[in-house]
């Protein structure tokens, strides 16, 4: 009796060492994935050391000024803002034009902080959502990963992903942009679709809605979403895998997100009448055809199934034909085939070039070069084969998805560099998955291979991988029964599981490789995340985390900092009055709103072609001719940006020929070849008059002559071609200290006109003659 | 001619079959059915009022069908959980199953009626 009596308590022991086991790793799980989150919030908190907690680049003050408006007059005010201070004298819808997820979500975390009397200002809350954002989509990286391959596979890409440079880059403390909200939110509602898959719970389909709700609020990109899900649903049907758990997935996210993806004032009707919506529409139609035609094979004799096969096809194969040659006939009327400007570039990338060139002159939608895959994703590229070749065994719906995600994201990528972004938690998950597949198999070797505990692998392969789930059973079914025969019971099943483990331990000890390769490629992988981590360390240290507004140069003699934008726009705000209207180009219209409280006449928001056009011209046009252009818009004062005194290479002398492009787009008058001398821009003594005349070489060089007698441009390394010359309808009123920002007030307009004098008999002549002149082929319409 | 006679003989024989194999379905799921039957007709219903009155207040037209459309879909998704024919679905109990129904149809309407204007 004592074996039974051993085997009656090594039943309970089995139980509890499995129990303990699951729980001690699920708690070290847990532990994993706070150490996760705080060290994605932690490695993008250098810039707030080496700078300071200061909002970046120029979208996130849009951002930020939405935000406080929101936190200071409520959520109804901020549906129906109306903003006047930009973009004079159009104005903007703020209300109906923004994406409000991220302006939501700090505004309620601000206001749930200040009800919990901890007084952070807007700004504070601003800077550091996206760190905690960045945590989040980590977590939400695991359990996305969780669902495709298991809990090993998840914490490797919840890790490489809090990391990755590609995410910091877009997400560092201060960079309040849509995408520090927007990754999290796709990464969650990817998860949730997986789940739902996985499981075919309604709950989860209604979760994956609210989800994907949350990413159209958040950013542009839920395109994205909208139809790399319904790929995936064909590619699921045409591959033989449909299944009623798809219907549950699919459907009821069509129907729900498109209702509340129409709830956005931004999407509005676009969610039911753009193209980007109607892959979805599409699959939606033929995911219900094929359900149908599951569901009659399924209640009819296989001979019937083909009579009514062949009735449907005959009657329906017209019907179609005529609904499909009515819906081409629609979308083909339009110009642009129903896609919008910006879709319509990343299906054909020189687009933009040929029609768009405001879209074509941003540099984050320039395609990327060769190195920015290895400073981005570094060690990953090499990682990401390897995982698509792990996704495919055993190949599950949710590690098609994986693999169809990172197929799309990487050519995505290739297109624009902005959506490197997308593609990195791809990449993250394939890693991940390959990384853990990888030290699965060294390290089981390894424990397969250990003298000494090979006598002891044998119960740990019963205990582990002669599936657990059979064990708790037996174990649930002898505490049923427990009472009656207890003895029996575990006997049966020690006898069952003692032939089994044997087996498959052999098995694996066959599959196990060398003891010695298997050491070293451990400590291989292990050095190669060690890299890794240095890398992306290194990157989110210098590479990405300069704010922009403020920069910094290191010379012999210390550590310079040049803070000339916030100089100029605190001057602005505290030397003019409120209602002053300051005219610069584009780049520069978030920032003065936000920090200069002026209005400005165009901003980053590029809305309207004809109106930047018009400041384009105003700019390279001549003194008197600008000044018309400018005295028309109300403007008060133009504010310039130069580099050339200290080498700061994005300064508007750089920019000007996007400012000549694109003002020539629209009026005529403005020719690009009256500027270039042999094909290039020059400044030099070599510049044609054309250029040497115009507004933006008048007020970048103004008085440059007196800084250090040669007139030397240390950006273009050459000395200017005209030094010496005088402003006749402008007044320079600030110079920053290293005359980066150039503020110019226009004259008004003089009491007297030389040489024209205004006598009351020859009016009617005068007026007739100016008319006359004006309707004489002249193509200035500023004239 | 004959080829017409059995091609109509076929589409007999398919219909008979098509309503033997029907009737024997369960009562509960005969009930979702017309459900979704009249769900869909409603839809169909709002359509053809639309195309003869013209869509000007076009969210609510969109908020109505879209709310037919998404009762039928949610009905459809609830027949495939409670059907004991259903493999994959055998341990979730059909209590569970409608509870989720409701769920998602809560959402569903408050969405309804925030875009109905």
């Amino acid at each position: 009796m004592a074996a039974p009596e051993s085997s009656a308590a090594a039943v309970p022991t089995l139980y509890t060492n499995n129990a303990l086991r699951n729980a001690f790793g699920g708690v070290l799980a847990f532990f994993i994935l706070l150490l996760i989150g705080v060290m994605a919030f932690s490695i993008r908190l250098f810039s707030v050391i080496k700078y300071e907690s200061v909002i970046h680049e120029f979208d996130p003050y849009f951002n930020y000024r939405v935000t406080q408006f929101l936190a200071k007059n409520g959520i109804y005010e901020f549906w129906n803002w109306f903003d006047d201070r930009t973009w004079y004298p159009l104005g903007r819808v703020i209300g109906g034009t923004v994406y409000p997820g991220l302006t939501l979500t700090a505004g309620t975390i601000w206001w749930l902080l200040n009800s919990l009397n901890i007084p952070l200002s807007v700004e504070t809350v601003c800077v550091f959502t996206a760190p905690i954002f960045s945590a989040f989509a980590s977590w939400a990286t695991y359990l996305l990963t969780k669902e495709v391959k298991g809990t090993g596979a998840g914490l490797t890409a919840a890790a490489l992903l809090a990391m990755v440079p590609s995410y910091i880059s877009r997400s560092v403390a201060g960079s309040y942009d849509n995408e520090a909200v927007a990754i999290f939110a796709l990464i969650f509602t990817f998860y949730l679709y997986i789940k739902t898959l996985n499981t075919g719970s309604l709950f989860y389909a209604t979760l994956n809605s609210i989800a994907y709700f949350y990413m159209v609020c958040s950013w542009g990109g839920y395109t994205f979403i909208i139809n790399l899900i319904p790929m995936h649903v064909l590619l699921c049907i045409v591959t033989g895998r449909f299944s009623s758990r798809l219907y549950i997935a699919y459907a009821p996210l069509v129907v729900l997100g498109t209702l509340l993806a129409a709830l956005v004032p931004v999407v509005g009707f676009n969610a039911v009448m753009t193209s980007e919506h109607f892959a979805s529409f599409l699959v939606f139609i033929i995911l219900h055809v094929v359900a149908f035609v599951y569901y009659i094979k399924g209640i009819l004799t296989p001979k019937m199934f083909k009579v009514a096969v062949t009735l449907v096809v005959s009657v329906g194969l017209a019907v179609c034909c005529a609904v499909i040659a009515v819906l081409v006939a629609l979308v083909a009327s339009s110009p642009t085939k129903g896609w919008s400007g910006r879709s319509l570039s990343l299906l054909d990338p020189t687009y933009a070039s040929k029609y768009i060139p405001i879209i074509a002159s941003v540099s984050e939608h320039q395609p990327p070069t060769w190195p920015s895959y290895f400073m981005d994703i570094n060690v990953l590229a090499f990682l990401v084969p390897a995982g698509i070749i792990a996704c495919f065994s055993p190949l599950s719906d949710a590690s098609s998805f994986v693999v169809l995600y990172i197929a799309t994201s990487v050519y995505f990528s290739g297109v624009m560099v902005r959506l490197m972004l997308v593609f990195a938690p791809a990449a993250c998950i394939t890693s991940g998955i390959a990384l853990s597949q990888a030290f699965d198999v060294f390290t089981r070797s390894i424990k397969f291979q250990l003298p000494g505990i090979a006598s002891n692998t044998e119960v740990d392969a019963a205990e582990t991988s002669s599936s657990t789930a059979e064990a708790q059973n037996d174990v649930e079914k002898s505490e049923e029964t427990s009472k009656n025969r207890p003895s029996k019971k575990s006997k049966k099943k020690e006898k069952e599981e003692k032939p089994l483990p044997k087996a498959k331990a052999e098995k694996k000890r066959l599959l196990a490789l060398p003891l010695d390769s298997s050491v070293i490629s451990l400590l291989l992988l292990i050095l190669l995340g060690a890299l890794y981590v240095v890398h992306c360390v290194w990157a989110a240290a210098e590479a990405y985390s300069a704010p922009s507004i403020v920069l910094t140069s290191r010379s012999h003699d210390g550590l310079h900092v040049f803070d000339d934008f916030r100089e100029a726009y605190a001057w602005l705000r505290h030397n003019t009055d409120v209602d002053d209207k300051v005219a610069s180009w584009w780049d520069y219209g978030y920032q003065t709103t936000a920090m200069a409280n002026r209005t400005v006449i165009v901003d980053n928001n590029t809305w309207n072609n004809t109106h930047i056009a018009t400041v384009g011209t105003a700019m390279s046009s001549p003194e008197k001719a600008a000044w018309e252009i400018f005295h028309s818009l109300d403007v008060k004062y133009v504010l310039v940006v130069f580099g050339g005194l200290v080498g700061y290479p994005s300064d508007d002398i750089n920019k000007f020929l996007w400012m000549v492009r694109i003002g020539g787009g629209v009026f005529p008058h403005i020719k690009e070849p009256d500027y270039l001398r042999d094909g290039q821009y020059r400044i030099d003594s070599q510049a044609t008059p054309t250029m040497l005349n115009c507004l933006m070489y008048k007020l970048s060089y103004y008085r440059f002559v007196e800084t250090d007698g040669k007139a030397f441009d240390r950006v273009r390394q050459t000395e200017i071609g005209k030094k010496y010359f005088k402003l006749t309808h402008f007044e320079e009123v600030f110079t920053t200290h290293h005359w980066m920002v150039r503020i110019y007030k226009l004259k008004p307009p003089k009491n007297r006109i030389r040489g024209k004098t205004k006598k009351p008999k020859t009016k009617t002549s005068t007026t007739s003659s100016r008319a006359k002149r004006s309707g004489t082929g002249k193509k200035n319409p500023w004239h | 001619m004959a080829r017409e006679k059995s091609s109509k003989d076929n589409a007999k024989a398919l219909f008979h079959s098509l309503r033997s194999a029907y009737a024997a379905t369960p009562v509960n799921l005969k009930i979702i059915d017309l459900y979704v039957g009249f769900a869909v007709f409603t839809a169909l219903i709002q359509v053809v009022y639309m195309a003869s009155v013209g869509s000007f207040p076009f969210n609510s037209f969109l908020s109505g069908v879209l709310s037919c459309v998404g009762t039928a879909v949610l009905a459809v998704c609830l027949r495939i959980q409670v059907n004991k024919e259903n493999k994959e679905f055998k341990d979730l109990p059909p209590e569970r199953a409608f509870a989720d129904f409701v769920l998602c149809n809560l959402v569903l309407h408050l969405v309804i009626m925030n875009f109905l204007g």
